[in-house]
């Protein structure tokens, strides 16, 4: 029973008599640590993804905002998923696909969180006394905020 | 299953460096995947800055708002300073596979300097915001923004301390594989800030100056 087994793992039970088992181990997930080339990969990804909201945002190039959210938002989301393969090296396969069902269950809960807070949130805001909202004080009492403004410390 | 029989074959007899194998294999395994565990905790805290900031972000209560308070060359600055950093740590770990202990080190020290330039200039933006009286306690989306921004740079600077320390125990102890198993968990949170600062860049700044 035990025989087979060691001829199945000779270069490990060998290579850990070293003193320097730590070079082995890793020589084992090579593909988990990346390369040169994968990080240069994901470094000019990175930086084209990086580059091209901020050029959206400070070039005015898109005229109505909530398109230009959607893409800025698109446009992180694949910058972050860049970041996860290139620099993070996930894969479906790192210990044992442990790390992916994490992540997956985490954005999970995150989807949940933050869609659930901005609907809840959306519709208390609704729900409101009108008198609460700034546009309608603005309106009903003209001149009132500008009169508060002026004695705000920070406002210009 | 085949581990479990190879460990039981190991201890009956065989001889210690497979039992050694055994041993070490999953402790080091165990401490990457629960380190992951805690980035994906870290991950919910930030979840729900960001959920508060979604909330309160508009809420200006008459103050200024993020369009005229934001520098976005100032934030395009920081956001290269992070990206290079997270480029040199990677640098830094291809050293340390390659047992280069002296230019582990120097890909180190870059990484922490782009940290600490990044740190600064977070700061620098800050106390210019406190000056302007546009402080946290000014409205709901400050208060939200200092929260979110804040504790994203209290996880760099403890980034740096580590990353400082890890440069003594190198220094010190050469690239051992606890110190390789180290620098494997301090890589994985330093690409992890970099991943969260994609969202506050988008999230808080860019999307904060849109009309």
């Amino acid at each position: 029973m035990s025989a087979p087994q060691h001829q199945a793992h000779p270069s490990h039970a060998e290579k850990y008599g070293h003193e320097d088992g730590f070079d082995v181990h890793h020589h084992d997930h090579t593909a988990d640590h990346g390369s040169l080339k994968s990080y240069t990969i994901g470094f000019v990804l990175a930086v084209i993804l990086t580059a091209i909201p901020f050029w959206l945002v400070m070039g005015n190039v898109i005229e109505k905002s909530s398109t230009a959210g959607f893409v800025l938002l698109g446009l992180a989301v694949v910058q972050i998923v860049v970041h996860m393969i290139y620099f993070l090296h996930m894969n479906s396969k790192s210990e044992g696909g442990w790390t992916i069902l994490a992540l997956i269950f985490t954005i999970m809960v995150v989807v949940i969180m933050l869609a659930g807070s901005l609907w809840v949130m959306y519709h208390l805001n609704h729900n409101m006394m009108p008198g609460m909202s700034q546009d309608l004080i603005q309106e009903a009492v003209p001149g009132s905020m500008q009169n508060m403004q002026h004695n705000m410390p920070g406002m210009k | 299953m085949s581990e479990i029989s190879n460990s039981s074959a190991a201890t009956m007899g065989a001889s210690p460096s497979s039992r050694y194998y055994v041993k070490e294999h999953h402790p080091e395994n165990g401490t990457l995947l629960g380190f992951w565990m805690y980035l994906m905790s870290d991950c919910l805290i930030f979840a729900c800055l960001f959920a508060t900031y979604a909330v309160l972000g508009r809420n200006y209560a008459g103050g200024p708002t993020g369009a005229e308070l934001f520098d976005l060359p100032l934030v395009a600055i920081n956001t290269s300073l992070l990206l290079l950093s997270s480029i040199t740590y990677g640098f830094a770990m291809l050293e340390m596979q390659k047992k280069k202990v002296k230019t582990t080190l120097i890909w180190l020290a870059v990484t922490g300097l782009l940290g600490a330039g990044f740190i600064y200039l977070e700061l620098y933006e800050f106390i210019h915001l406190i000056h302007e009286g546009a402080g946290p306690q000014r409205s709901g989306f400050l208060t939200s923004f200092f929260a979110l921004v804040a504790t994203h740079g209290l996880h760099v600077s403890f980034g740096i301390v580590w990353l400082i320390t890890l440069m003594f125990q190198i220094k010190k102890h050469g690239l051992t594989p606890e110190n390789g198993r180290r620098l494997m968990c301090l890589s994985m949170f330093w690409h992890f800030l970099d991943v969260v600062w994609i969202g506050v860049f988008t999230f808080v700044y860019l999307m904060g100056v849109l009309p």
